[in-house]
């Protein structure tokens, strides 16, 4: 008698045609299963995701709009991969981005004077040190008394978010601005200037320039080499003499940072003010797109791209009555096939046939 | 022959690269206490683990009451009235003790009113003198409670057949007499009591026979009227003595490590080292035997500025290094081969080129103010694994795929291309097949005609008495015996290892000069 059985046998490396194609796979899943959801709804799937993608990527403004909503991504992105590369779960991006944001428009609200080659720089500085120490306050108990992080830098987004409310709706609120919850506008000073006329501005100089920096440090500088080692295995790092603390310390403050960055470039770049409401999710999207990138800064360069268009192109068949939550659940479709395939980078399926005797082997 | 409660026949277990259990046989009866004794690594916990069904064995057969079961899980085993008690606790720590005994109970123990659960667990302290407080929460109790929590729930899900993993590991002394007589209660009531341990005098004070294991294998079984501590040291290491390496006779130079009355804690905060002193001398091998847990890991991460020394002072060549960084003891000359070979030692995920510059990657030879010279970096890898003869497939592998000789092979390769003025080696061929262990041994030897002062650490009286110049004991973190190989008695120093005081005349004698 032969039976057939299937077994998972490990793979001594992981497979590098496997690390290219699944993804691919993923998002040809995560498409079929979010049709049949649309199916269900009375939609046809089909049109739908043709007018997401037509409107996100088809023209000119749909480009353009795909774009703006990649820059904070990109810049989120690599914040987070920076600290998840030494195994430290920064999922704060967005506190951090609203808190880079709130420093950075504090500068133009406070002396809207100033000239432009100091407004700006002074705004991005600010924006980096707000966002940096925003992470810092959850790096200093992991540090000393290794308080779990996750928890930590989730918690403290909706400090953040909640502040930047309280100023809007309170001591920040233009007077001149009907009471809505929106700052008075920033002076022409405090803009970052965008590519030609249009809305991509120079947000995305900034995260180009940070991808290239974040790659070479993590391929080829002394410093990645040793965060590597951290993340890999702490005991390791120790026996070798790193200085697990100030590396903690250093890598959440500089991750925290970069997401400040985000937050400045939105309200300089984009927005011109500070708001309710920012940022939609930017921030945890971050971790996802992080997370698909393998942490790859020119991965996440990319991978934002797609994601932006999703998000443009869930508004845009929003218009046509279907909720825009089909882009987050694409999402989390992509995400979730993914993690759930990387099994067979690390595993191979083997077709095993058993003779009768040896079935008990 | 069908009295016996337990039998196990011919069990066979091989895990990648190790034989594990080798052809073993095991008999258990009820109401005895049964010891099964042998050093780290001789399969004792592996072949507990198959009678308690968490290992399939690959060939062996399981008898219970005279009747072969095959265990697909603990359940399993527990359904034949199978219990163990793991040396690391499976407890969940927030909930409360009367939760955590009847967690995962497959009858209703939903609707079973707390009260009547209450009683069945009081009965059972009352008739076991295991008595705990039910609506504890498990966080808030000691290490020996929560091991009566692990006692209680075996006996609550009807195990007759008990047995519990290096049990005293963690306990302080009047915990584990406690727990001696409460082990010796639940024998008289008809349990049999299985315990796993390689601590002689543990043996002497309760086993009722005692079964002996060494490298995998069966070594002998002896009835209570047979033991003693002799003749379990003979059955633990054996007796054949192989040839000797050829030794390097050239004379040994001035001290370069010194330990002056070095205490320190371990992880659980007890003392671990107490009033510790030894020295080794330059192209001197001091053979350092104990049985593992008696502070030589501790000792290792002491030198190597990884553990805070409590008191005492530590020299290298006459400077005091106690308390400096892993860093600066490291740019000082000390090398370190501890006994997590993959995850300490060497990083599981990076690759070769990777791990070789662990520890040197700062340095000028490999790095710049910002970058790493990647050529140099290439260079050395290629040039020790060459010479170190180390078989890779591809430099940027991770390591993790290597074979235990070959990792062990990469990280001396590392330790040593250092030239440390002081090298200390844990275990150092622990796992390692003959070939392996051969080579490792031939590198050490090496290292010592090149004047390097070495402190091995090990187990295993072999390997001591091939590669030493001096023959140290360790026991409850102190030197217990100090001898010139020639004058080491592989007896006495077994006998040491364990405890026993009879030979400490004669050491004293022996013992450094600033004791």
């Amino acid at each position: 008698m032969n039976r057939l059985t299937l077994k998972l046998e490990k793979r001594l490396t992981p497979s590098p045609v496997m690390v290219f194609i699944i993804p691919l796979i993923s998002v040809l899943l995560a498409l079929l299963l979010g049709g049949i959801f649309l199916v269900l709804t009375g939609e046809k799937p089909l049109d739908v995701y043709s007018l997401m993608f037509v409107d996100s990527l088809g023209s000119k403004y749909g480009l353009t709009e795909t774009m703006v909503k990649a820059i904070p991504l990109m810049l989120t992105s690599l914040g987070v991969s920076l600290a998840f590369k030494m195994k430290l779960w920064n999922i704060g991006a967005e506190g951090q981005l609203y808190m880079g944001a709130m420093a950075a428009s504090w500068l133009p609200l406070t002396i809207p004077s100033l000239p432009a080659y100091i407004m700006l720089p002074g705004m991005l500085i600010l924006g980096m040190i707000a966002g940096g120490l925003w992470a810092l306050l959850t790096a200093i108990p992991r540090a000393i008394w290794k308080v779990n992080e996750i928890i930590t830098t989730l918690m403290l987004n909706y400090v953040a978010i909640l502040w930047v409310d309280y100023l809007v709706y309170g001591p920040w609120k233009d007077p001149n601005g009907s009471n809505f919850p929106i700052s008075a506008s920033f002076s022409e000073a405090a803009r970052l200037p965008g590519l030609g006329d249009s809305r991509i501005h120079a947000g995305l100089f900034f995260a180009l320039v940070l991808a290239v920096l974040l790659a070479i440090v993590f391929k080829y500088s002394r410093w990645g080499y040793s965060i590597n080692v951290i993340g890999s295995s702490e005991r390791a790092a120790r026996y070798a003499g790193m200085n697990i603390k100030r590396n903690i310390l250093l890598v959440m403050f500089l991750s925290g940072a970069i997401s400040g960055i985000a937050g400045m470039a939105e309200v300089s770049g984009i927005i011109g003010k500070l708001q309710h409401g920012i940022s939609p999710g930017y921030g945890y999207t971050a971790i996802i797109v992080a997370w698909l990138s393998k942490l790859n800064p020119v991965a996440i360069l990319i991978v934002s791209v797609l994601f932006g268009a999703l998000q443009v192109g869930g508004y845009a068949v929003q218009v046509e009555g279907i909720p825009a939550a089909v882009a987050t659940m694409l999402q989390g479709a992509i995400l979730f096939f993914v993690l759930g395939g990387e099994i067979f980078t690390n595993y191979r399926l083997k077709l095993i046939r058993q003779k009768g005797e040896e079935l008990s082997k | 022959m069908n009295q016996s409660l337990i039998q196990l026949r011919g069990i066979v277990k091989k895990f990648p690269g190790v034989l594990a259990n080798d052809n073993v046989d095991l008999d258990i009866n009820p109401g005895e206490i049964h010891a099964i004794l042998g050093e780290n690594g001789s399969g004792k916990s592996t072949l507990m683990s198959v009678l308690a069904g968490l290992y399939k064995p690959d060939a062996g057969k399981i008898l219970v009451n005279g009747a072969e079961e095959k265990f697909r899980s603990p359940r399993d085993a527990i359904a034949c009235g199978i219990g163990m008690v793991h040396q690391h606790f499976k407890l969940v720590e927030p909930f409360t003790v009367a939760e955590n005994i009847t967690l995962g109970e497959k009858e209703n123990s939903f609707f079973l009113s707390n009260k009547e659960l209450k009683t069945r667990i009081n009965e059972l302290g009352k008739k076991y003198g295991l008595e705990i407080n039910l609506n504890a929460k498990v966080w808030q109790l000691s290490v020996g409670e929560k091991q009566r929590v692990e006692i209680v729930r075996m006996l609550y899900r009807g195990s007759k057949v008990l047995i519990l993993d290096e049990p005293t590991a963690v306990l302080t002394p009047q915990e584990a007499n406690e727990l001696f007589g409460n082990l010796r209660r639940m024998a008289s009531a008809g349990c049999a009591v299985v315990l796993i341990t390689h601590k002689l005098n543990e043996v002497e004070a309760i086993a009722d026979r005692v079964t002996v294991l060494r490298q995998g294998k069966f070594a002998g079984v002896l009835e209570r009227d047979q033991i003693n501590a002799k003749e379990m040291v003979r059955l633990m290491v054996g007796r054949a003595v192989a040839s000797k390496y050829d030794r390097d006779s050239s004379p040994v130079g001035g001290v370069v490590l010194e330990l002056d009355k070095v205490n320190a804690l371990n992880d659980m905060g007890l003392p671990c080292l107490r009033e510790m002193s030894l020295c080794v001398r330059e192209g001197e091998i001091l053979g350092l035997a104990g049985v593992s847990g008696n502070g030589q890991r501790e000792m290792a991460e002491v030198i190597s500025g990884l553990r805070r020394v409590e008191s005492g002072k530590i020299l290298l060549n006459d400077r005091n290094i106690s308390n400096l960084s892993p860093r600066t003891i490291i740019d000082l000359g000390v090398a370190y081969v501890p006994e997590d070979r993959l995850g300490m030692g060497l990083v599981p995920d990076l690759n070769a080129l990777e791990n070789l510059i662990l520890k040197k990657y700062h340095q000028p030879q490999f790095s710049g103010r910002w970058l790493l010279k990647s050529q140099a970096v290439v260079r050395n890898a290629e040039t020790l694994v060459n010479q170190y003869q180390v078989k890779i497939s591809s430099l940027h592998q991770p390591v993790k795929v290597l074979s235990g000789g070959n990792l062990q092979k990469l990280l001396l390769a590392r330790e040593i291309s250092s030239s440390p003025k002081l090298m200390v080696v844990i275990y150092p061929a622990r796992g390692l097949d003959i070939g392996a262990t051969e080579s490792v041994h031939k590198l050490l030897l090496e290292l010592k005609k090149r004047k390097t002062a070495i402190l091995l650490i090990s187990e295993d009286l072999d390997e001591i008495f091939k590669l030493a110049d001096r023959v140290g004991v360790v026991f409850d973190g102190k030197l217990t015996g100090d001898f010139p190989v020639e004058q080491a008695d592989l007896e006495e120093v077994g006998l040491l290892m364990t405890g026993s005081c009879s030979a400490r005349e004669r050491v004293n004698e022996n013992e450094p000069a600033h004791t």
